[in-house]
């Protein structure tokens, strides 16, 4: 019999709990290692589904943990890490929801991990100085409109058509009973926590427009196009509380 | 890219270093006695900014670093991941450790990580291998580095080498440093039914840069033989410590490590650890002395 175990035999047999111990794994005796291999399936199952609670407290709380735990089993098994970096883990997560049969019911759950992961990837980000509120309001208004906001490597924005804010405070720290609309999460770094906030309707549209290099009259009438009513002070004072901007550029 | 750093800690005291916990760093900044180094995986900071960064920043003026890769998968057989030779090599640019180390032991298959450190057969061919890749990291990163010993819970019937005569061989071929972990040395000893006082006799000591010390679990295999598994969830046991001291009676005083990974306890039943192998770092210094 040939004694040679490869790493793909070995991957093979720890991702696939029913799977034969490859034969030629040893015990402290030279018989077959049998139960002894079962430490790393552990180690790597338990491993991975920790990771995976510490990152999506929220999906965590909805779930209820021993459920997430199963869920977690088949994840991982079906996505394995594929970077050393397990602050990474987890981003196929949001899709798996979707399609898993138990928590499909849940419409609302990949938005929730997709805000847990921009909150993960925020708190992880590149450092910069913010503007100050005073560089923003000396600009004259035409140069204001002609110029464009470079956001913080730190900001995030997930759009929503569930009360995806309503949902995260509600689990975190016990805001009121999320109540039906989408909603627009603006995630910032203040200093070195994550902060998400509920933009007011449209404010989605402003600050996608500014991440994706287009100047603040463009970023303004893409909101205002849609909601002649946006309220952009609002939007603004999200962001400057949040030290959102690091950098005006004047047109 | 971080502003830079303008400490110059080039190696590591001899005495005793813990491994860094974010929710230990107001302890440590206060009152790190006895602790005088401080050892990071290198994977929790390779993101790009943040509170990670920022603590390591305010710690690297005050403390010796070591920077631990449990990532990198030395014994592929896919071959290193270039991407994160890079980010070593930034981490390590950057922070400027006193040293740098990783494990005999492979983690990633074809792009998959397994995030655990998975056991090598011993083979001339898996000697070649690792030599070659430990020369590949050294070259790459630009420094010297230190490879340890794993903790085994089984044994492959391929293997022809003791794992402390290829460890050895390793060093001579590379000039690499080795870290003995005593911990991995007592849990391999018991689950593969071996002498761990013949073993560290046998360890080429004299290559050995830096001790590891952590907790075990207890269980035992299907014939009800008895199985440790390294979780570093809790205290060092007295026959590691003891298994320590053999150490460092042959040794010498060395910088070492008390590693708490799981179950992390507040700062002064860590700090009671580290206290406990001061004990024996000093009474062998002294003993020298005199």
């Amino acid at each position: 019999m040939n004694d040679t175990v490869t790493q793909p035999q070995f991957t093979q047999a720890i991702l696939s709990p029913t799977m034969d111990v490859p034969a030629g794994l040893r015990d402290a005796k030279g018989d077959p290692a049998g139960k002894r291999f079962s430490v790393y399936r552990n180690n790597v199952a338990v491993s991975l589904t920790e990771a995976l609670i510490t990152a999506f407290p929220v999906v965590v709380k909805l779930l209820g943990e021993d459920n997430f735990r199963i869920l977690a089993g088949q994840f991982l098994r079906a996505h394995p890490p594929t970077s050393p970096l397990m602050m990474h883990y987890g981003d196929a997560l949001p899709d798996f929801l979707q399609t898993f049969e138990p928590t499909q019911q849940y419409g609302y759950l990949p938005d929730v991990a997709r805000l847990e992961l921009a909150i993960r990837e925020s708190y992880h980000a590149a450092d910069t100085d913010p503007i100050s509120p005073e560089a923003l309001q000396a600009l004259p208004p035409e140069a204001l409109m002609a110029a464009k906001l470079e956001l913080a490597p730190s900001v995030r924005l997930i759009s929503s058509q569930w009360p995806l804010f309503q949902l995260w405070q509600f689990n975190m720290t016990g805001g009121p009973k999320p109540e039906m609309r989408a909603e627009d999460v603006l995630i910032t770094r203040p200093a070195f926590d994550p902060q998400p906030v509920a933009l007011p309707c449209c404010g989605g549209l402003f600050v996608q427009a500014l991440l994706s290099g287009r100047t603040f009259g463009e970023a303004l009438s893409a909101a205002s196009t849609h909601n002649p009513e946006f309220d952009l002070s609002q939007s603004l004072a999200a962001l400057l509380a949040g030290n959102a901007i690091s950098r005006i550029t004047e047109g | 890219m971080q502003q830079p750093l303008t400490h110059s800690f080039d190696h590591l005291p001899a005495g005793t270093g813990v491994g860094y916990k974010p929710q230990h760093f107001q302890a440590i900044m206060d009152n790190p006695a006895p602790v005088e180094w401080l050892e990071v995986h290198a994977e929790n900071y390779m993101g790009q900014g943040g509170r990670p960064l920022a603590q390591l920043r305010a710690l690297a003026e005050r403390f010796a670093f070591s920077v631990h890769g449990v990532g990198l998968s030395i014994g592929s057989e896919s071959g290193l991941d270039h991407d994160h030779l890079d980010r070593l090599k930034i981490l390590c640019d950057w922070l400027k450790p006193a040293q740098f180390s990783e494990h005999l032991a492979w983690s990633t298959h074809d792009s998959h990580f397994l995030n655990d450190l998975l056991p090598l057969p011993y083979t001339n061919e898996t000697l070649t291998r690792v030599a070659d890749h430990v020369n590949q990291v050294q070259n790459h990163v630009g420094r010297r580095m230190l490879l340890e010993n794993p903790s085994s819970y089984l044994a492959f019937a391929e293997s022809t080498w003791e794992e402390f005569d290829f460890m050895a061989e390793i060093s001579k071929r590379t000039g690499c440093g080795l870290l003995l972990d005593v911990n991995n040395v007592f849990v391999s000893a018991t689950n593969l039914n071996y002498d761990p006082r013949a073993y560290i006799d046998a360890f080429p000591l004299d290559k050995v840069g830096e001790i590891h010390l952590g907790g075990h679990d207890e269980d035992e295999d299907s014939d009800g033989a008895p199985l440790l598994i390294d979780s570093h969830g809790r205290e060092v046991v007295d026959p590691v410590w003891a298994l320590y001291d053999y150490t460092i009676a042959k040794t010498g005083p060395l910088p070492t490590l008390i590693e708490w990974d799981t179950d992390v306890p507040d700062w002064p039943v860590l700090a009671d650890e580290a206290r406990r192998a001061d004990a024996i770092l000093n009474r062998k210094s002294q003993a020298a002395a005199e």
